[in-house]
């Protein structure tokens, strides 16, 4: 994550980019939505090869976001390793066929059906997960905050929640200062300290960190009331971008995907695809 | 009819392009009068107010009129309600303030009580005090066009006019920058552009010097004034430091104290007056001088203003002989390093550098001041030595020992740190535990405690408020406190970050004060400054810092008499070095320093 802006977002010139943060909202969301509904391994693959296509389109590089996705990654692991241990024959139930490979104890077996039920887990979330990492790495916070309110969600809040990420890195700052200046005043914060300890003295920069961000808070809403915010039911934005014949060609590509996604579901006879009958 | 001085100068140009006209000289004046009478905007009648948790009204008969186009100054002490003056103004009061307000206050004709905030925000622009607090927008343009984003403005238009804004105050180049890559005086630039985008009337400006350094202040008077002048505008200052925002003219200054308007006149007539003195308002150091010197002030002699000052020869001897008959004090006798500080080298990032070589000893029982450019380097160098940050080479020696392997912790047994901020250190809702925390984790018994926490308390005077919760304090009184749980730790030397930041001058000298009590008792006393006043006045020596590096070490009057290095360091020349060479004295700093010693002389008498 960028700590500057306190925002995945990255600078960089691609049509990705040019495209207007509401498109990519929509873009995100609907995707997101035709995703979860189906468990079409092709279909979720299809999505997955098209993240990577865009991915490439928009010049983020994987170093970027690798952070993100290793931490995912082994969220993942311990996913797939949870619901082989809670319900190891679910793949079974679904597919209705029964593959044995390996028998490990009278309640474990590893199945071709659970194997494959957890691919397309795993298919799921990341197939998701590229396209809203996209999202976040090439809107601009200030874009975010007018695509929300573009697709419906009114303007103030929308605007507190890009004031939050704006003072982000601001509370960050605070909050190092203060836990030095608590150090300096002999509260040890380091390793020398036994845990418990610790804790306690971590909770004596909660209090200052707290007033300091009211008082923040207070300037800025005075400042903002100042200069008219919430004197109208609508207000314009400064980076709003127009919509293009290229998003409307996104959006479309999108909705399309979704009904993909749904007849699938229909053709399937249900959410999963089955290539064991 | 008034004529202001600067009406007539107007008038003047005309003239002299109506001089083909047949029309006498005083036609003249009867037509450019007429055309230019002056149009009340502002109008108090009889106006108070009264904040809802508060006893007592913060504002009592007010009547004042301020006309089109007039700059105005309004000074006056903490508590004194001039900043609530302001807030009535743009709407705060009675919108975010509640309250009572008795008599009336028409802005443009209008009844102001009966507008809401934003039809007021349509006529007054404010600049608030902390240019960092309201950066709103992500970029500088986006901030820029807030108002106009809330106007519903389309964004092509919106564009434009940001634009526009910008380059007005010259922050054009920067429109796509986010608020963390811009310096104090850039930032504030951006909020001007942001209420002069709105096409105003009216520029208050609530404390518009309290964050910037002393070079960046003086620009920021300056383009107030620009702005004033290229839209006309009415502009009202409210700012407690005169002698900075006398840089440029005003057309009058209102003083307040408890609440009234006590004097309301043109510069020159004010500052010949000891009102302000007597309010506890700091005059500019060269009327203090000419003071000194029993020279007499009239409005004539254009006291204002260092620039125009134009005293008579006679004037010029006695500041002379002031100068000739104060006596030179002796320098204190050189004491024992406690702190040594050799080729210290730092940076954050790789390669990018903060502090670059940088050596100084601190001798026991100093009080020094560190000065120089917003960003150059000086609270990272407090970092460093308190242990807060490593330094990538060179090495800090206390009392002859290297502490480099000390943590924190350890360092502060030594050495303590106050921030400038006493919200950010506070941590206890009580006086007496506050100040006791930093000794909970020594091994000291809880009599031992109680004992040195109530022995500190005595020397910084909170003893009376031990009892007390800290949010009952004034912000002087909480940094009182901060300094108290500092100094209950016993270090041999504390550093203070901005000592009197935001402070009027009588809790500005309280602070000092006290600070020079405790250098008395052999506390060695390092402080980080923007303040030319406090530099000159209390620090012996001062060290000055630009980009990157330590440019001098020297005493302050010699500091701030060396044109070229104030100008490096962004400090501002003392006007007692200007007010040297009116009166032809050429050992300027020598006069500085003269004066230093007999201001402090009287102060310690008074």
């Amino acid at each position: 994550m960028n700590k500057e802006n306190g925002f995945g977002y990255i600078k960089r010139q691609s049509p990705i980019h040019a495209l207007t943060g509401t498109t990519k909202l929509l873009m995100t969301f609907i995707t997101s939505v035709a995703v979860m509904i189906t468990y079409d391994t092709r279909f979720l693959f299809g999505v997955i090869i098209l993240a990577g296509i865009l991915f490439s389109v928009s010049k983020i590089q994987f170093s970027d976001i690798k952070a993100v996705i290793i931490f995912i990654a082994v969220i993942m692991i311990f996913n797939c390793i949870a619901i082989y241990l809670f319900s190891p024959e679910e793949g079974v139930r679904i597919y209705g066929t029964r593959h044995e490979i390996l028998r490990i104890s009278a309640r474990y077996a590893i199945t071709l059906e659970q194997l494959f039920y957890m691919l397309n887990v795993v298919l799921k979330y990341f197939s998701i997960l590229p396209l809203a990492l996209l999202f976040m790495t090439t809107t601009e916070p200030s874009e975010f905050a007018s695509s929300l309110n573009r697709i419906g969600m009114s303007y103030k809040i929308a605007y507190s929640v890009a004031l939050a990420l704006r003072y982000i890195p601001d509370i960050q700052r605070d909050f190092h200062e203060i836990g030095q200046a608590q150090q300096a005043r002999g509260i040890d914060m380091s390793k020398k300290v036994k845990l418990p300890q610790r804790m306690k003295n971590a909770s004596a920069i909660l209090l200052p960190l707290v007033f300091s961000s009211l008082s923040r808070i207070d300037v800025i809403s005075n400042a903002m009331e100042l200069r008219g915010f919430g004197k109208h039911k609508k207000r314009t934005w400064y980076r709003a971008k127009e919509f293009k014949g290229v998003d409307l060609a996104v959006i479309a590509i999108c909705i399309g995907l979704f009904v993909v996604s749904l007849s699938l579901n229909y053709i399937n006879g249900g959410r999963f695809y089955n290539p064991f009958v | 009819m008034i004529i202001s001085r600067r009406d007539y100068l107007k008038f003047e140009i005309l003239h002299f392009k109506w001089k083909a006209s047949s029309l006498s000289t005083l036609e003249k004046l009867t037509i450019y009068m007429g055309v230019n009478m002056k149009k009340p905007v502002i109008v108090y009648k009889d106006y108070g107010f009264q904040y809802k948790e508060q006893g007592n009204p913060t504002l009592y008969n007010i009547d004042l009129t301020i006309y089109e186009g007039e700059k105005i100054l309004i000074v006056g002490p903490s508590g004194s309600g001039k900043s609530t003056l302001g807030n009535c103004l743009n709407g705060l009061i009675p919108f975010s303030y509640k309250g009572e307000i008795t008599g009336t206050l028409t802005m443009d004709g209008k009844e102001v009580k009966n507008e809401s905030i934003f039809e007021l925000s349509k006529i007054v622009g404010t600049v608030l005090q902390d240019p960092d607090g309201q950066f709103i927008g992500l970029t500088v343009g986006e901030d820029i066009a807030f108002s106009l984003e809330n106007e519903c403005m389309s964004t092509v238009e919106m564009h434009q006019f940001t634009q526009e804004s910008a380059e007005l105050v010259g922050i054009n180049d920067h429109l796509d920058a986010p608020p963390h890559a811009l310096s104090g005086g850039q930032k504030q630039r951006v909020s001007l552009a942001g209420v002069i985008v709105d096409k105003v009337k009216i520029l208050l400006f609530d404390e518009p010097l309290a964050n910037l350094d002393p070079y960046t202040g003086k620009r920021a008077i300056s383009l107030i004034d620009k702005i004033q002048k290229d839209t006309n505008t009415t502009v009202i200052i409210i700012e407690h430091r005169l002698e900075d925002v006398l840089f440029r003219e005003v057309d009058r200054i209102v003083l307040m104290s408890e609440g009234r308007i006590i004097a309301d006149m043109e510069p020159n007539q004010l500052l010949c007056l000891n009102d302000l003195r007597e309010q506890g308002i700091r005059e500019p150091l060269y009327l203090s001088a000419l003071k000194y010197a029993g020279v007499d002030l009239s409005p004539k002699k254009q006291p204002a203003y260092i620039d125009k000052l134009s005293i008579t020869k006679e004037d010029k001897g006695k500041v002379k002989q002031w100068f000739l008959e104060s006596a030179a004090t002796h320098p204190k006798q050189e004491e024992k390093k406690l702190l040594e500080v050799k080729n210290l080298t730092f940076s954050y990032e790789k390669g990018k550098t903060v502090l670059e070589d940088v050596s100084f000893d601190v001798r026991k029982g100093e009080l020094l001041a560190i000065v120089g450019t917003n960003g150059a380097g000086k609270s990272t160098l407090s970092k460093v030595i308190c242990g807060f940050e490593t330094a990538d080479k060179g090495e800090v020696f206390f009392d002859g020992k290297n502490i480099e392997q000390d943590t924190i912790t350890e360092r502060a047994k030594h050495i303590g740190y106050v921030m400038q901020n006493p919200n950010q250190m506070i941590s206890k809702t009580m006086i007496f535990d506050e100040v006791a925390l930093g000794l909970q984790n020594s091994n000291l018994d809880e009599v031992k405690v109680r004992e040195r926490v109530e022995e500190t308390l005595k020397i910084c005077g909170l003893y009376p408020f031990r009892n007390w919760p800290i949010s009952a304090l004034s912000f002087g009184q909480k940094k009182r406190v901060t300094i108290a749980s500092i100094l209950v730790l016993q270090p041999e030397i504390i550093i203070l970050d901005e000592p009197t930041a935001g402070q009027d001058f009588r809790h500005y000298t309280e602070i000092m004060e006290f600070l020079e009590q405790l250098n008395k008792q052999r506390i060695t006393v390092l402080m980080i400054t923007h303040d030319m006043h406090l530099m000159l006045e209390y620090a012996l020596r001062a060290l000055v810092f630009s980009k990157k590096r330590l440019i001098a070490d020297k005493s302050a009057a010699e500091i701030l008499t060396d044109p070229r290095l104030t100008q490096q360091a962004s400090l501002k020349e003392t006007s007692l070095y200007s007010l040297a060479q009116v009166c032809n004295i050429e050992k300027g700093t020598e006069f500085v320093q003269r004066f230093i010693d007999y201001d402090r002389e009287v102060r310690l008498s008074e």
